[in-house]
């Protein structure tokens, strides 16, 4: 097993070399960390591989670590990762494993039998708001109108989302017509299987507003095609300063997407110190910059206890709200 | 217009950028032949190649060149060794690899050369001409219309059920439709028929499942039973395609550029059903006796599917630069690329910066181009892999197979898998039991039941099937395409067989 896995890295690793990746590390004599892998637990192309591979290209290039390889392994919604970073914790200690909000979700509804305190908590590192979005056409404009269009017609007012019905697009809508008043259950909330398509189907008319990531759609708001009617953050986002939050519109609810690393357990303290420090430091870097930026990320920085906290909070709220859903 | 295509054409002909395109189209076509690597995964490799570059114009330029090989490199393993790597190439293996088999994969490899040249070229002059005008076709379509299309795609399977095959034909698109209900779907957050088992959470993989019933079978039949290749077999013929045949595929490559390029720019179908349709389509308005030929190495049958497949990715750009919605994988990951390059794609684009729109559509016929050029002259080198002693060819295609359907998970079960169902699939083959409809049934099965759910929702029930006249014509055109072959076979047998036996 363990020449397997060797092999399996050389090939990765060489793989990316070869793609230009690994540039050499700009040796500034601040290198924290000799080399990361990263466990990315979905495919090629996703947005975990995305946040792998952009934090390893700043990391690296800024010289803060001195080689980054990547191995990707989906299975069971990253269930499969998960299992395999806790099964080989010991000879993992140079792996970090990026995650997101799903792990708490998933790890409530039992899809997989671990959750995020079976592992070492490294950094919560960026995130993204979710925000309602209508068509540019629609006759809404606010949440406001949104809730009286459900009051006056639940069923011809059917929200959309990329995720599964009590996946993260679900449970904001949810959260949203909660926190308003409303009774989330009555939502009639229908799945797409791509936030592309679900995007698509609020052009076309198909549903009347949609759940989704800020960073998805605040492109399309700015080109005029979609109008952003609510976002879940507490202040108003830079990058769409017209859309309104959920707060101001007396809509007592925030929500952030994150996006962070996790080690495996039993990690020594030293290493995780390391990992925390590297991660840290790579906040100032104009490497860093340039890929937040490139990707539209938001920073927002958890670490260690915070992070503990943040991901507590989450879970707790998101439990309630599954409960109360039936899905649970 | 002209002022855009200037523009468009100074850019591309840049030494730097043929440099691009022509590197492009090698990469992609290398890549592509791998099952396992699509467009897509060879696409999210290069993006960060793409970026250095700096320049938006060089970036897209290199990128179209990987992509348009990619998908002609894909074509080259579904013709040589019947093993699909993208589902858009499934059914350029249901008469490439037969012609393959037949000493003709120089001028199946020919034929989809041109096709795929052809159905980007008029594809790319479309988008040129229409794609403002276009972006409400796009969202012409509700869950309910992608339904009833996808049920007119499934009547593909209708070009397997020959005489006496209905049944088996049946049969096999039931099981794929079964098979394509294991996992979690896109409408229940709870895993089904997964017995438990952690790897099966997200389905059966799509290439895992394509190499067992396609590529697996083929090399252990030719193991289990070597005696039905006769010695001449793996020889070469024909490399050319006669001018008979040029104009015999002429008007089916014209009809599927259009036909194609429409699909594609719905943003729920794309190149897969659009390369069924198309192969559909074709069969059924073939005259009689080629019909008979498809499936068993026509070159119809390998023109339509190819064309069509190359139009709808160009189609797919017109919501993508137009709207800027992604209607597929690749333009997913092709709009990440444009927003890093600081440019946003949706209506403003042609305004605010018509260079990089102009770019794009120079970049696609220069991509489809050098394409040509490249691979005309190599093709008889690409060929010659079946040329290879069956000893080195057989391991070759079975290593092909086991990585390509490890490469994109990195997870060993799917390989249990391949075998598993690798060994049914040769059970089944030797039995007779077509296993091209198994596959249809399950690349269509999960959009399909995505779509129909999603439209029995919204409509509260089944109503959508009447109130909306167009998902109503799809539906009956479905009808007609399914019935009519087997009417039509059934005829025939009926008049062969004399009046006697009445069935």
């Amino acid at each position: 097993m363990m020449t397997f896995n060797i092999g399996r890295r050389a090939l990765m690793a060489s793989a990316v070399a070869v793609l230009g990746f690994a540039t050499p590390a700009m040796a500034d004599g601040h290198k924290i960390l000799d080399s990361i892998h990263f466990l990315i637990p979905g495919g090629a192309g996703g947005g975990w591989d995305g946040t792998a591979r952009g934090t390893g290209e700043a990391l690296t290039t800024a010289g803060l670590v001195g080689s980054a390889s990547y191995e990707n392994m989906s299975g069971g919604g990253g269930g499969k990762a998960i299992g395999y970073l806790i099964e080989n914790a010991d000879s993992n200690h140079g792996t970090l494993m990026v995650n997101s909000t799903p792990i708490v979700i998933r790890s409530l509804t039992g899809v997989f039998p671990h959750n995020f305190r079976d592992l070492t908590l490294v950094s919560g590192t960026i995130g993204d708001y979710a925000a309602m979005v209508v068509g540019k056409d629609s006759p809404i404009n606010s949440m406001d109108d949104l809730i009286a269009a459900y009051d006056a017609d639940p069923s011809a007012t059917a929200i959309g989302g990329g995720s599964v019905p009590g996946g993260m697009d679900h449970l904001v809508a949810a959260m949203v017509m909660e926190a308003a008043g409303k009774d989330a259950l009555g939502v009639k909330y229908i799945p797409y299987d791509a936030g592309g398509n679900a995007m698509a189907a609020l052009l076309s008319g198909e549903i009347a507003a949609l759940s989704t990531g800020f960073s998805e759609a605040v492109d399309l708001a700015n080109a005029g095609e979609v109008k952003i009617i609510g976002v879940t953050s507490a202040d108003r986002v830079p990058a769409a300063p017209d859309a309104m939050t959920m707060m101001e519109q007396g809509i007592d609810t925030t929500f952030v997407n994150w996006r962070g690393f996790f080690a495996a357990p039993g990690l020594p303290d030293d290493k995780l110190a390391m990992y925390q420090d590297a991660i840290a430091q790579m906040y100032d870097t104009a490497e860093w910059e340039d890929v937040r930026a490139r990707n539209g990320w938001v920073n927002i920085h958890n670490s260690g206890g915070d992070f503990q906290t943040f991901l507590e909070e989450q879970e707790t709220v998101i439990g309630d709200l599954m409960k109360k859903l039936g899905f649970l | 217009m002209l002022e855009g295509l200037l523009i468009g054409l100074e850019t591309a002909l840049s030494l730097q950028n043929l440099l691009m395109v022509i590197g492009g189209c090698l990469i992609g076509t290398f890549i592509g032949m791998l099952p396992g690597l699509g467009p897509m995964s060879i696409i999210a490799i290069m993006i960060p190649v793409a970026i250095s570059i700096g320049d938006a114009s060089a970036a897209l330029i290199l990128l179209a060149g990987v992509y348009y090989g990619a998908i002609f490199g894909g074509s080259t393993s579904s013709i040589l060794l019947n093993a699909p790597g993208v589902a858009g190439t499934v059914a350029s293996s249901f008469d490439g690899y037969p012609l393959a088999r037949q000493g003709k994969a120089g001028k199946a490899l020919t034929i989809a050369a041109i096709a795929s040249f052809a159905g980007g070229t008029i594809g790319a002059i479309l988008l040129m001409i229409f794609a403002p005008a276009l972006s409400s076709v796009a969202l012409l379509f509700h869950s309910a219309e992608y339904f009833a299309l996808m049920v007119v795609g499934l009547s593909a399977i209708a070009a397997f059920a020959g005489t006496g095959q209905i049944a088996k034909a049946m049969i096999m698109t039931i099981l794929g439709l079964i098979m394509a209900t294991v996992g979690e779907g896109a409408l229940f957050n709870l895993p089904r028929f997964t017995m438990g088992i952690m790897d099966l959470q997200s389905g059966f993989g799509f290439i895992t499942l394509a190499m067992a019933m396609f590529a697996l079978p083929e090399a252990l039949f030719l193991v289990l039973k070597p005696k039905t290749l006769k010695a001449g077999e793996s020889e070469i013929t024909e490399l050319r395609i006669t001018r008979a045949e040029a104009k015999a595929i002429a008007p089916v490559i014209g009809r599927q550029s259009l036909q194609g390029f429409f699909i594609g720019v719905l943003p729920g179908a794309g190149a897969t059903i659009a390369s069924f349709l198309g192969y559909a389509v074709e069969r059924n308005i073939a005259p009689k006796d080629e019909q008979e030929q498809f499936g068993k190495g026509s070159i119809k049958g390998l023109a339509a599917p190819e064309t069509a497949n190359n139009a709808a990715c160009t189609g797919s750009f017109v919501p993508l630069l137009t709207l800027g919605i992604p209607g597929s994988g690749t333009t997913a990951i092709l709009l990440g690329a444009l927003i890093a390059l600081n440019v946003s794609p949706g209506p403003r684009l042609m305004i605010d910066e018509p260079q990089i729109f102009w770019a794009v559509i120079m970049s696609m016929f220069i991509g489809n181009l050098v394409l040509l050029i490249l691979n005309l002259p190599l093709i008889p080198y690409i060929a010659k892999v079946l040329a290879i002693p069956r000893n080195y060819l057989i391991p070759f295609i079975l290593f092909f197979t086991l990585m390509g359907a490890y490469i994109g998970q990195n997870n060993a079960t799917e390989l249990l898998l391949l075998i598993g169902f690798g060994i049914c699939a040769t059970a089944l083959k030797f039995a007779d039991y077509p296993l091209a409809p198994l596959l249809i049934g399950f690349i269509l099965g999960g959009m399909m039941e995505d779509n129909f759910a999603r439209s029995m929702q919204l409509y509260d029930g089944v109503a959508f099937i009447w109130e909306r006249p167009m998902t109503l014509g799809l539906l009956v055109i479905a009808l007609i395409l399914i019935i009519l072959p087997s009417y039509r076979a059934r005829r025939a047998k009926y008049h062969a067989s004399g009046v006697a036996d009445g069935s």
